[in-house]
């Protein structure tokens, strides 16, 4: 493939592209970070040409979001929610199923664990060695069904998932809406009466009697689940025969079927474990952060976990990391003005990781005519 | 509740999506699935109403309005095309992108109908037929009568056109296509950028025409995803997608109207009794669409017919073809 060849040489070279029979080990880390600076700069560009100040809007979200030690235990509680959502988009999208419904996922998590406290499911003053295992399962659980449903609109009326799930989202959102301007509502207002203590996810600053430096971090057990699941989903993937079934049905979906992997069962399967993860991060949520249900309960955790899962490439330990640079800019982006430039900035920083994908096939040289 | 207005409404509604899901029936035909739509309808519909309002003329609104759906299209071109990036992934980040440029310069700005509005027509004659004549011809917006057009005008140019039989060889057997001196590329720009044009028109027509206004992250309400679905739905066909839009229009419209009254012929109205039963209602046109492409998929399966067979693959020149 040859970019800018014209007749006449406008230039004193060429440039020119040849297909990469391997990618060197480092590219795809050099490429990525490359392109995320690259989309920094270009979002700088469109901060400034809107009026505002980049260094400035960069620099709130450096010290906000890792300024302190405080700030970064915000970040990390920020990144928990990310690391689920991105995990479930990472699976998925690593056998090419687009689930793009992490986002509605989440909802039905947050609802499943809600239910546990208020519908009640268990009697108030349960203790939270059991109240929190059973709202885990419900998060997992409400999740998993909602991801379920594409799953297998897609393996047996091979319904397009990138839309269903889509829809999903929506009628998620309406659905937890009902609950929290209904049944559920306190006092006429769009949210739930808080959880008791037993169904607060532990935190550090719990700790803070025993070891003071833990006093007001908010951090809490969802992150810890967060990084064994980034860990077990990594496990799977790579070392496990499913696992390899999931790549393989990813890399070349024609060699799955020949070679006898059941497609259609491994679509239901990706998309239940898939949607079971985003439906975690939602009850991380509620159960470690907000401590009731409301509406609008998630600013985008869902998408942008779509965005995080490429950066990471798909591999469930760059998830943490990855999901951690999101957490600084979401946290930080809630006093950043005009409400937009966090979305904007994701937007931009996925185009450039996706565009630089074309240096990971191609070696592009430039060539004296 | 009268069926006349209803439908009606479902018209003029329906036109946002039948632009955008036209829009994606021609990118998809060149080959190019743009998932941006959401996002590209965004910014068309935040600079048709801000330079209506600055300037207080609508058509200049209209027109910046489709150049930046067409701008952001041609970024995804770019992108899809020259990069061979995955075009769903680089469609989605189009909408992040389009999103956050809308709610960027939408700062600020607010208000139902501030803004210039297109001119609102009777056709006269045809108005008069009954039940007709009031649904499609009277009072609306002169964007509904663009939408009439433009389907008839979209099929003849895929079905019975020298370029649209291009464009179709284009999305089908691109190998083939260039073999035959077509230049894939320009065709797939050209056509992709065409579809964030339509994409930026139906903006236009949210916040100029139909729902005059700006509503910040309410505005699109994801008509630009219902879209996408609807093309499916339509198998790429604008006849089809005119039946899709103007169905999934009303439904949305009637769901409004079944709020209203305390009851229906004596029995009570449980939306009305209780208030919070009615997010049930607004969930039945995305349940529709899921509904709706299970009918599309289950009929390309028994007809085979579908998409164009090169959706969604980068076309590199000189290697082997699809």
């Amino acid at each position: 493939m040859t970019i800018g060849t014209s007749r006449r040489p406008a230039l004193p070279f060429a440039i020119t592209a040849e297909r990469r029979l391997e990618t060197p080990r480092l590219l795809p880390l050099t490429t990525t970070l490359g392109a995320v600076g690259v989309a920094l700069v270009i979002s700088g560009f469109l901060i400034l040409l809107i009026g505002g100040d980049p260094i400035a809007s960069f620099g709130h979200i450096i010290v906000s979001a890792f300024g302190s030690v405080g700030v970064l235990s915000d970040t990390l509680v920020k990144a928990t929610p990310l690391i689920f959502t991105g995990l479930a988009c990472a699976l998925a999208f690593r056998m090419r199923l687009w689930n793009i419904g992490a986002e509605g996922q989440f909802y039905l998590g947050a609802w499943g664990a809600s239910l546990i406290v208020l519908a009640p499911v268990v009697p108030p003053g349960t203790p939270g060695i059991v109240t929190i295992p059973l709202m885990v399962l419900a998060g997992l659980v409400a999740g998993a069904v909602w991801g379920f449903i594409a799953g297998w609109l897609r393996a047996r009326f091979n319904v397009n998932e990138i839309i269903t799930t889509l829809m999903l989202n929506y009628i998620a959102i309406l659905w937890v809406r009902f609950w929290v301007f209904g049944p559920w509502s306190e006092g006429g207002f769009q949210l739930s009466r808080q959880f008791p203590k037993e169904a607060w996810l532990p935190r550090l600053t719990d700790l803070s009697s025993v070891l003071t430096v833990f006093s007001g971090l908010t951090v809490h057990l969802g992150l810890a689940f967060g990084i064994v699941a980034a860990i077990l989903v990594w496990f799977v993937l790579k070392r496990t025969r499913k696992g390899y079934e999931i790549r393989l049905i990813g890399d070349n979906p024609q060699a799955a079927n020949y070679a006898g992997v059941n497609i259609r069962r491994n679509i239901m399967l990706v998309m239940l474990a898939s949607g079971g993860l985003a439906g975690l991060a939602g009850m991380a949520e509620v159960g470690g952060v907000v401590h009731r249900m409301q509406d609008a309960i998630s600013p985008g955790y869902g998408f942008t976990g779509v965005i995080i899962a490429y950066l990471a490439k798909f591999n469930p330990l760059y998830v943490v990391f990855a999901a951690i640079a999101f957490g600084a800019l979401i946290l930080a982006g809630r006093e950043i003005q005009p409400a937009g430039i966090p979305s904007m900035i994701q937007g931009v920083i996925l185009f450039c990781v996706i565009a630089s994908d074309v240096l990971l096939r191609y070696k592009i040289r430039l060539v004296r005519r | 509740m009268n069926p006349e207005i209803i439908l009606a409404a479902g018209v003029a509604s329906g036109t946002i999506l039948l632009f955008a899901a036209i829009g994606e029936i021609f990118s998809e035909r060149a080959g190019v699935i743009n998932l941006g739509v959401e996002g590209m309808m965004f910014v068309g519909a935040l600079a048709g109403f801000k330079v209506g309002v600055d300037t207080g003329n609508p058509w200049l609104g209209l027109v910046l309005a489709m150049a930046a759906g067409g701008a952001l299209a041609l970024l995804h071109a770019i992108v899809s095309i020259h990069f061979q990036a995955d075009q769903i992934v680089s469609g989605l980040s189009l909408t992040f992108l389009g999103t956050g440029i809308a709610l960027v310069l939408g700062e600020g700005l607010s208000g139902a109908g501030g803004g210039a509005l297109l001119p609102v027509l009777t056709i006269p004659l045809v108005s008069s037929i009954p039940f007709i004549g009031k649904v499609f011809f009277s009072n609306q917006s002169i964007l509904v009568y663009v939408g009439y057009l433009l389907v008839p005008a979209a099929w003849f140019w895929i079905h019975h056109t020298r370029p649209g039989l291009h464009l179709r060889a284009v999305g089908e057997y691109p190998t083939a296509a260039d073999a035959l001196g077509i230049n894939v590329y320009r065709l797939r720009y050209v056509y992709v950028v065409f579809g964030g044009v339509l994409a930026g028109l139906a903006g236009a027509a949210i916040s100029m025409a139909i729902t005059p206004g700006w509503f910040a992250n309410q505005e699109t309400s994801g008509q630009g995803w219902i879209a996408v679905g609807l093309v499916i739905f339509a198998q790429w066909s604008p006849f089809r997608a005119l039946i899709g839009a103007y169905l999934i229009a009303t439904i949305r419209r009637l769901t409004l109207d079944l709020q209203g009254p305390p009851d229906f012929f004596g029995i009570p109205n449980p939306f009305y009794v209780y208030q919070p039963s009615t997010f049930f209602l607004d969930m039945l046109p995305y349940v529709l669409v899921i509904v709706v492409l299970v009918i599309g998929s289950r009929a390309a399966l028994r007809r085979r017919l579908g998409a164009p067979a090169a959706l969604g693959l980068p076309y590199v020149r000189g290697e082997r073809g699809h």
